[in-house]
Formats: structure tokens, sequence, C-alpha cells
């Protein structure tokens, strides 16, 4: 069999591995996790190690990427989509420094929110930066297009964003690979006028990558991602990335012929977009994210011949299919066989015999005991504490947001104020938060949910676990006496509601470590074993 | 040939096993395809379901479209019911009838059964009582593989030699139960298919 069955992640994750990449860097998040995981699975027998270890979050990930381009070194930087967001100072300026070896960041977007807080979409952050954007629509293309990535990386000098969605991420199809190209040799670049960036440098190299948005435009102009399909009819239809799959869908099933012109590349192939215009009456603008390029095509007040998610042909929100493709195409859903009335609700919940819902059981029992019982908490399994039957937290916003929100409040004067985070959040943004607490003195408690891994992303690598977050929370200042370990199991109920509630009213920083091992991981550490 | 099947389950149930062995067996045999997962937070005992899309020719969406699958594949009966506005005319669900309850208000199973009868012809199976006969109550998922296997478009030896594959690495006695758990699924799948 020379196809791989890969995973669109997968894909991505083989087209760097054959592009010769030394270093992939990354925090796990679904949908991007994949990628990582399956360098570190599949670098192992290769002649050159390539380094595959897991980063404390995307911003240090992203950073070491570009320490190692400056090197000279090919490297792959993943994350979701908010990841850009926690890397987002670094991605911007290194497109004002540029690179030295071949440097991508595939980010994975969320649409439809099934594992995410929003469904913002990187095309955006591309265009912010002044970057090229490659999306791909099909898990060969994330392959093929990965490989060139780097070289059009290293012939323009500037990262490459590769963009992809869940529905691409997560869905396998046969791959065949090209012949691996060699790693790069060392070769650091002494170029303080370009890396140095103080403003006279900034501000010359910010002119160089205004100089070079025509240069990308014509590349994008000649990218194979870009291409029309041609067809009959005054209809047409613009289909961005995966997209494009729902659209042909829709003309195969429907035997219509209608025109397409995919896009995969940008920035946008203007003579491409201009000469379609020119050849329909009507056009469709399909995206999957935000109405990013029809909002560009539509312009400030014309845009009448132009249809997609902004004037209600396609709904505003949400991951696109070809179902809805249909729709906007005008053409009549078939009746389909409903959901019997019977059928309900089953959302996901904590797996049973996971050390959570101890903690969560002790917790919310004190709490109950406070006028104000407000639990600000975090982003992992945890989270799931928001639903029945615990109802045991009361925010959920970003990495590490638990513990700075808690501070806020307290600084406010809410009494008391309780955070809970797991060890790969505290890791990932939850320090720098305690130390402002610390140097604050507010009165606040972090309950550290230690279970040994990261767990909701399937149990990676975690930065900091056991006696090592002790450590952190001792150096940060916490003082020796307030930080407390307790076991969240049954057995200790009453023993670990004692530990939590004199913590909980000790009117300074208070850190209670609940340290148990997730369930999952351990027993997936068993099966491996065995 | 074209055939499209919503494999669905609870996280956790692995109906990725049954994924994986009817991918490996599809691309062996020349076969287009494409097929979706979960992954994330649903995994975690909740509704879970994989779009497969098996075809000669080539496949763009990786999602099916609403009434075109041919087959619902379910490895628990309530799951079986909530990807019914999948489900083409004329099409059937094959599924376990062994309820999966992690929820406080799972319906009776009189009830889901009854509403699994109203389909056309379905298939029912009592995976965890065949997959103890052939020798391990892991093995259910290649008992529900089994009996859908009449209605995947693949060949049985190129879905048995993909098992063969998928758990050669557990050594040969796990690959020859799950072998006989699969055929344990199909041989029901037939007698049910022959019943008025
Ligand atoms: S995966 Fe681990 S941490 Fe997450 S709910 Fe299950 S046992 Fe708990």
């Amino acid at each position: 069999m020379n196809k791989h069955l890969l995973l669109g992640a997968e894909a991505i994750a083989l087209g760097a591995l054959d592009a010769g990449i030394s270093g992939v860097y990354a925090y796990p998040g679904t949908p991007s996790t994949e990628i990582t995981e399956y360098i570190q699975k599949n670098s192992a027998d290769l002649e050159k190690a390539v380094r595959s270890s897991w980063s404390t979050n995307e911003k240090t990930a992203y950073e070491a990427a570009l320490g190692m381009s400056y090197a000279g070194k090919r490297s792959l930087v993943c994350m979701k989509h908010v990841g850009l967001n926690v890397a987002a100072d670094a991605f911007i300026n290194s497109a004002i420094t540029g690179i030295n070896g071949g440097l991508v960041v595939a980010v994975a977007d969320d649409p439809s929110m099934h594992s995410s807080q929003n469904e913002q979409d990187s095309r955006v952050y591309g265009k912010f930066a002044m970057l090229p954007v490659l999306e791909p629509s099909s898990q060969q293309d994330l392959y093929t297009a990965t490989r060139e990535a780097f070289d059009l990386s290293e012939s323009v000098k500037l990262p490459v964003l590769l963009r992809l969605t869940t529905r691409l991420a997560h869905s396998r199809a046969g791959v065949e690979r090209t012949a691996a190209r060699m790693q790069n040799p060392l070769h650091a670049l002494y170029a303080p006028e370009r890396f140095v960036l103080i403003p006279q440098n900034a501000r010359r190299q910010y002119n160089v990558l205004l100089g070079i948005q025509q240069e990308l435009e014509k590349i994008s102009e000649h990218s194979w991602l870009n291409r029309l399909i041609t067809g009959s009819g005054s209809k047409g239809v613009i289909a961005f990335g995966i997209a494009f799959n729902y659209t042909m869908e829709v003309r195969q099933a429907f035997g219509l012929d209608f025109p397409v012109l995919k896009i995969g590349q940008y920035p946008l192939p203007r003579k491409q977009v201009e000469s379609f215009f020119t050849s329909c009456e009507t056009i469709l603008v399909a995206e999957e994210g935000y109405p990013v390029y029809e909002e560009l095509l539509r312009g400030y007040f014309g845009g009448d011949n132009i249809m997609g998610r902004m004037d209600g042909t396609l709904p505003r929100a949400g991951e696109l299919n070809a179902d809805i493709i249909a729709s906007g195409l005008g053409i009549k859903p078939a009746t389909v066989l409903p959901v019997p009335d019977i059928v309900v609700h089953r959302p996901p919940a904590l797996c049973k015999g996971c050390g959570h819902r101890d903690l969560y059981d002790a917790l919310t029992t004190v709490m109950s005991s406070f006028q104000e019982h407000h639990v600000f908490s975090d982003i992992g399994c945890y989270t799931l504490g928001a639903l029945e039957p615990f109802n045991a937290i009361h925010t959920c916003v970003d990495m590490g947001a638990s513990i700075t929100m808690a501070k806020g409040a307290a600084d406010a004067g809410l009494r008391p104020a309780v955070a809970v985070i797991g060890d790969s959040t505290f890791t990932h943004s939850g320090m720098t938060g305690l130390l402002d607490a610390i140097n604050d003195k507010s009165p606040l408690t972090v309950i550290i949910a230690d279970n040994d891994t990261t767990a909701m992303t399937g149990g990676q690598q975690s930065s900091a676990t056991g006696s090592r977050l002790l450590d952190i929370c001792r150096g940060l200042g916490v003082d020796e006496g307030h930080i407390r370990i307790i076991v969240p199991l049954k057995s200790h109920l009453e023993e670990n509601m004692t530990v939590l509630r004199e913590e909980i009213i000790y009117e300074g920083v208070s850190v209670v470590i609940a340290r148990r091992e997730c369930i999952e991981t351990a027993s997936r550490k068993k099966r491996t074993k065995v | 040939m074209h055939i499209n099947i919503i494999l669905a389950g609870v996280g956790g149930q692995g109906i990725l096993t049954i994924a994986a062995v009817i991918g490996r067996a599809a691309l062996q045999s020349g076969l287009t395809i494409r097929q979706t997962e979960v992954h994330g937070m649903s995994q975690r005992g909740g509704a879970v379901q994989s779009h497969l899309r098996i075809s000669n020719r080539e496949i763009y969406s990786d999602l099916i479209a609403e009434g075109t699958a041919h087959l619902i594949l379910s490895v628990e009966p309530h799951e079986a019911l909530r990807y019914l506005p999948f489900l083409a005319p004329e099409s059937r669900i094959v599924t376990s009838i062994e309820p999966f309850i992690n929820i406080e208000n799972y319906p009776a199973i009189d009830d889901i059964l009854a509403e699994l009868n109203r389909t056309k012809r379905p298939v029912m199976v009592n995976a965890a009582e065949l997959a103890r006969e052939a020798g391990h109550a892991r093995t259910s998922n290649m008992v529900m593989l089994g009996a859908a296997s009449p209605y995947i478009g693949i060949a049985t030896e190129q879905l048995e030699s993909a098992i063969g594959e998928l758990f050669h690495a557990k050594g040969p006695d796990i690959v020859d139960v799950n072998i006989r758990a699969f055929r344990k699924g199909q041989e029901l799948s037939q007698t049910q298919a022959t019943e008025p």
C-alpha cells in the first residue's frame, strides 16, 4: 500500500517531515494536536532527529520555531486558532524580521466551536501580518502544500501560515508521499538589521514587507491552489478552502455545471477574481469561517450581485457542509427522516472515577457555606464541572484566566476568590498571574488540579507536574504554609474539605494542589506496557 | 460504487477501530475514502460519530449530506436514532441493542427499539453477548462490523485481512478472537436478512 490513510492534521505532519524540518513546536489544542503527535510517533527512525516535545504555550513554541529558523533549519509550529492569540506578538513581529530557514505556522480553526471558546478565523491574522496564507482543501493537498510552504517561506523569506479547519484536520483520506528532502545544515544568520527590531530597523523591515506584497499576489496568481473550474450559466461560486469540497459535492450530486473559482492561497489572486466577476452575473462567496473576503469583495457600499454569509444566503456562523451550500444555491432540500422525539442530548462528562469529580464534590460543599461562592475556572477536562450535576464553576474564558480573574475580583473586594486550574494550563499561562497576585497580596486561593497530564486533548506530556509545581509556587513566593496538597478521592472527602476551608478563609495567596493522575492516561500507560 | 456510512456511538466506545478496519480494506481494494473523526471534548462520554465515504470515483466532501447515507452503523441503540435524518430512503440501520447509559434521562429501551423497528429492515445485534461467545468482551466492535459487512461494499476477505493487520501487533490470539467476533456478527446479519 503506497497510500497512507491520514488525518488532515497528520498529512501536514508528514509533509513537514518530508520537507526536512528539524523541529516542531506546539502546545496541544483541538483540532491541531495530531500534527505534533504524528511527528512524535514517526520521527524516531529518521536519519536525523526531529525535535518534537511539547512546549509550555504557543508563544514559547512560536519563538523557539523562529529561533530554529534563525539558525537556518526548517521548523514547523502548530496550534489551534485561539493559540495564535497567545503567539500573536511573536507571529506579527516575525513578519517584520522575516526568516532564515523555512518557517511554517499550521493553525487549525474550529468553526462551530466543537472544542473551543470562539470560531475566530486565522486568515484574518494572515492578512493582519501580511503573510502568505495557504488553505488547501484535501488531505493530499495538505501534504503537498505543506512541503511547498517551506520552499515558499525560504524564497520570500517570510513565515507562511497554513490554515485548516476541524473537518479537514480530523478527516482521513489516502495520501501519497514523495521523496523526503534532507534537513537544512546549520547556518545561523548574523542579520541584526533584520532581527533587532529597534525603530529604525523595524521601519525599514516593515517597508520590505510592504514592498513584497505585490510579489506575494503574483505568486498567488500562479499557485495551483487557486484555479478555475469552468462551467456554464451566469451564477458562479468562489469557494475558499474546504468550502471547495462542499461546492464540488453539490455540483457532482445534482449534476450541475456552474463555474467555480477555487481559492486556496492568499493574498487573493486579484486577476483571477476580476475575470471571474466579469464572467458571472451573480456570485456566491463560500468561506469556512468569517466572511473575510466576502466583506472585502462587497466593499462598503456595493455588492448587489454577491451572496454569502453577510446577506443570509449562508448562515453567518458555524461550519459549512454540502447541504448548506446546496440551499444557498437555491436547491430545495430533500425531505428526510426526523430525529425521533425520544432522542435526548448526550453531552460530554467527566469520566467515571475522575479525580476532578471528587475535587468538585469537596469544593462545592465548602463553597456552599459562603454567601458568595464564585469559582473562577479555566480550560481543560475540569471545565466540564460547569455542567450538571456539578455546576461547580462559574467562569472559563481563556487559558490562565482563572487566576487573574479571581485576583481582579478579590481586588474588587469579593470574598472568597477561588480559582481552579489544571497543571498544564497553570504552566501555560497561570504562573504569571499567580506572581501578580503575590505581588499585590491579593487574597485568593488557587486550586491546581494536577492530574499529571494534558488530559482534554488526549493525555499529552504536561510541562510541570507533581513536586515541580510545588517548587514553582514556592519560587513565585507563595507562603510555604499555604501550599497544601490533597488527594481527590472519595475516602479523603472530609480531610480535603478541611484543607480547602482553611485555605479559602485565609486572607492571602494560598495554593491547594489536588494531585491524582488522570485515570484515562493511567490506563493508557498500562495498556501500552502490556 | 459509492457508499456513505454513518458510524455512531458514545465517546470511548471505540467506533474508530471499526472505521480503521474499513478504511484500510477500502484503500487496499483501490477505492477512494474519506472518514471524519471526533476528537476533543465530546470524546469524554458524549455522542460521537464518524462519516465514512467509500467510492471508486473522487470524493469531495468529508461530510455526508442529509438523506444520503446508505448505512447507519451504531454501537449503541439510542445513538443510531440521532442520525436518522442522514439515512437515505430504503437504507438501513445496523445497531447494537445494548444501551450505554451515562445520562439520567436516557429513554426507555423499549421505546428506542420500537423507533428502530420503524425503520426499513434494521439489523439488531446483541453485540456484547456475541463478543463473549467469540471469546472476548472487548470484541463487540468487530461483531458490529461483521453484522454490517454485507452492506459495506467491500469483500469479506479484504475486511478480514484488514482486521488481521490492525491487530497484528497484539499477537495471533487477539487477531483470531477478533476474526471470530467478526464472523459471529456476519452470521447473525445473514440470518436476519433471510428471515421474512
Ligand atoms: S480524561 Fe482524565 S482528567 Fe479528563 S475527565 Fe477523564 S479521567 Fe478526568
